[in-house]
């Protein structure tokens, strides 16, 4: 009944066909809420004035995603995910179909600027407190976009079956072997075979074509509703909401998403594939950050190449895994449980929390001296990663953006961007007592970042936050 | 049926069983899914011992042989490496072999060298840590990595040690001496990977 109550849709201006075509959206939007939804996530969705810079990396990353998509389905019309082939097959695209080192290149490399785009834009959530409420979903689905996106890049990493796709692959599943009691198995149940195997690679192929992408879709577009539901924060951390124009009913701040931001996104896409195609026609391997040179030998189950190491979006993570050693458990581990369990304690009032930190950190400390160095490892990097979910309830600031922050939150975001970024250089490299030294120094402060976060976000000497945004 | 608050208890409980026995039949359809990724039969057939002819490995020298897909190494040990392997004792995590002894040291290899005869070391060569395949150091002398070295295998992925009796060193990050697979010596100059000796 609906259809016959709603407005017919009117193409306004004086072209030819305007009276066809406002006959056919009429047709269609009788039937399925095409005006509606273009209005509410388009035309009438009010983002705020003053978007920077940063903004630009949200849509791109959705623009890899794309790219991705497209280059991954004319790429798996000649690869062969078998043990036997798949490394003779990417070497066929890459050499004898027409354009196929093109298509793969941009796969490879949009591989990277994907976890450029996303590291950015978290980076970008981090100074503007944009996981801060009522955006603390958005956030999460944020974060699973972003696990997902890590689960994606090592699947895809085994396909081209080299020596570093292989020998990755063997150490990240070995990983779940450290896991007391059912480890073992797991990693065979993983694997489906006693080693990384054909059954592995075969594996791995659909969960990267299909299994995953999936998901990463459906965690996509929960991610534009609930950001469509919440609204855009923006730079100066004040909702737009909150000054509306009292006739309209508008928000003073916001402007339509379409046509200002639909434009400013496109330019950033154009300033974007100017430097992706940069890298893809000039430096694809990148210096053996996007592509590693041995992974330009094929796989070997009997011979570990003399250095192996992940890909750059990853090293942070696989630093923080060498630096637990059985002397980091003793002298960091250890003082660290019992000092931030005295320190939760010493500041919150209320028992039942006391009892359950004391609890937790008596565990803590009987695993310590239980389990392998190795399992902590695992575990330091899993809450690495983890952690980011908590960054909503872990900021107590009362401001949201860093431009009305103090001094304590900057010098502790610098620092912690600072040890990120050494933690992934040293991921690169051989270990060496020195260089283990440096990682354990960066895993300290990568995780007193957070874990201290609600005490120095609390302490911070803020400015007061503006009532309305000041568009700079 | 219906209570004050103007539900139907008797349908509620319907929906609900009925939703508890869909919800096990969804559980119950997931196990052969589960399932379908353990190793294929294949993949366990693969898993059959292999032979190993030792007959040409000259002393001071180490062959390679696949089994489960993993490189089984069998060295072939002078007395000097077999000296190297008594001194190496104090430098070792587990000297005797007694962690995780029944998954990683069969009996028959419970001794000093790990191995059935002293002068033929068999282990998998593949790093208790992440699994890594560690390579070869043989010959004594220093390395960057030790001054005292006896000679052994060099994990480069992350740096742990082993010495020619597959035992791991102190303080690194490998927890555990590498795997003496199941073994047994046919005759003289064979050697089969992957099964003990019958009725042993």
């Amino acid at each position: 009944m609906a259809a016959v109550e709603k407005q017919p849709v009117t193409v306004s201006g004086a072209g030819p066909l305007n009276g066809v075509m406002s006959g056919l959206l009429t047709w269609i939007d009788q039937r399925f809420p095409l005006v509606e939804t273009w209005r509410s996530h388009l035309s009438e969705y009010y983002a705020p004035k003053n978007f920077n810079f940063w903004y630009y990396f949200g849509s791109l990353a959705l623009f890899v995603l794309v790219l991705q998509f497209v280059t991954g389905i004319f790429l798996t019309m000649n690869y062969k995910p078998d043990a036997a082939q798949a490394f003779a097959s990417v070497e066929y695209i890459m050499r004898e179909v027409p354009w196929g080192w093109w298509i793969r290149y941009m796969h490879s490399t949009g591989a990277s600027f994907f976890f450029i785009c996303v590291y950015l834009h978290m980076f970008r959530g981090l100074l503007y407190g944009s996981y801060r409420r009522p955006r603390e979903l958005l956030w999460i689905v944020g974060v699973l976009i972003f696990l997902c996106l890590m689960a994606e890049a090592f699947f895809g990493y085994l396909l081209p079956w080299g020596q570093m796709s292989y020998w990755g692959a063997q150490v990240i599943v070995n990983l779940f072997d450290a896991i007391p009691f059912v480890g073992p198995k797991l990693a065979i149940w993983i694997r489906g075979d006693y080693v990384v195997s054909d059954a592995t690679l075969n594996r791995f192929f659909a969960f990267h074509v299909i299994a995953v992408p999936l998901v990463l879709l459906a965690l996509v577009g929960a991610h534009l509703l609930a950001l469509h539901e919440v609204g855009s924060n923006n730079p100066d951390g004040v909702e737009i909401k909150n000054a509306k124009d009292p006739k309209t009913g508008l928000p003073l701040d916001g402007i339509p998403f379409h046509p200002y931001y639909t434009v400013k996104d496109s330019f950033g896409v154009v300033v974007f594939l100017i430097i992706f195609s940069i890298v893809v026609f000039f430096a694809p391997e990148m210096g053996g950050y996007f592509l590693e040179a041995n992974n330009f030998i094929a796989a070997d189950p009997l011979k570990t190449p003399l250095h192996i190491a992940p890909v750059w979006y990853f090293t942070p993570y696989y630093s923080i895994l060498r630096a637990t050693t059985e002397q980091f458990v003793l002298w960091v581990l250890t003082p660290g449980v019992v000092g931030f369990a005295a320190l939760i304690v010493w500041s919150v009032k209320n028992s039942n929390v006391r009892i359950a930190v004391g609890v937790a950190a008596v565990v803590l400390l009987a695993g310590f001296f239980t389990l392998d160095a190795k399992v902590w490892g695992v575990v330091l990097m899993g809450i690495s990663v983890m952690i980011f979910f908590f960054l909503p309830w872990l900021d107590r600031s009362p401001v949201k953006s860093i431009r009305y922050k103090g001094p304590l939150t900057k010098a502790a975001i610098a620092l912690f961007v600072v040890a990120f970024f050494i933690l992934g250089y040293l991921g690169t490299q051989a270990v060496t007592s020195g260089r283990t030294f440096a990682a354990q120094i960066g895993t300290a402060v990568y995780f007193l970042f957070f874990f201290l976060m609600p005490w120095w976000s609390r302490m911070d000497k803020c400015k007061p936050e503006p009532h309305r945004v000041t568009g700079k | 049926m219906t209570d004050q608050a103007g539900i139907n208890r008797g349908r509620r409980t319907l929906v609900i069983a009925s939703a508890c026995a869909g919800s096990a039949a969804a559980v119950a359809t997931a196990v052969p899914f589960a399932a379908s990724m353990l190793p294929s039969d294949r993949a366990k057939a693969l898993g059959a011992p292999v032979e190993a002819d030792i007959s040409l490995l000259a002393p001071g020298e180490k062959m390679t042989v696949e089994w489960r897909g993993q490189p089984v190494w069998i060295v072939h040990r002078t007395p000097e490496m077999l000296e190297g392997v008594k001194k190496d004792d104090d430098k070792v995590a587990d000297p005797k072999s007694d962690r995780k002894k029944d998954e990683l040291t069969p009996e028959y290899a419970r001794n000093e060298y790990r191995s059935i005869k002293p002068e033929y070391l068999v282990v998998v060569g593949i790093c208790t840590h992440l699994g890594c395949s560690p390579q070869d150091r043989l010959k004594a002398g220093p390395e960057p990595f030790a001054s005292d070295w006896e000679g052994g295998f060099y994990c480069p992925c992350h740096g742990s040690l082993f010495d020619l009796a597959g035992r791991v060193y102190k303080n690194k990050p490998a927890p555990d001496n590498l795997k003496v697979p199941p073994h047994t010596f046919l005759s003289e100059g064979k050697i089969l990977i992957g099964e003990d000796k019958k009725g042993a």
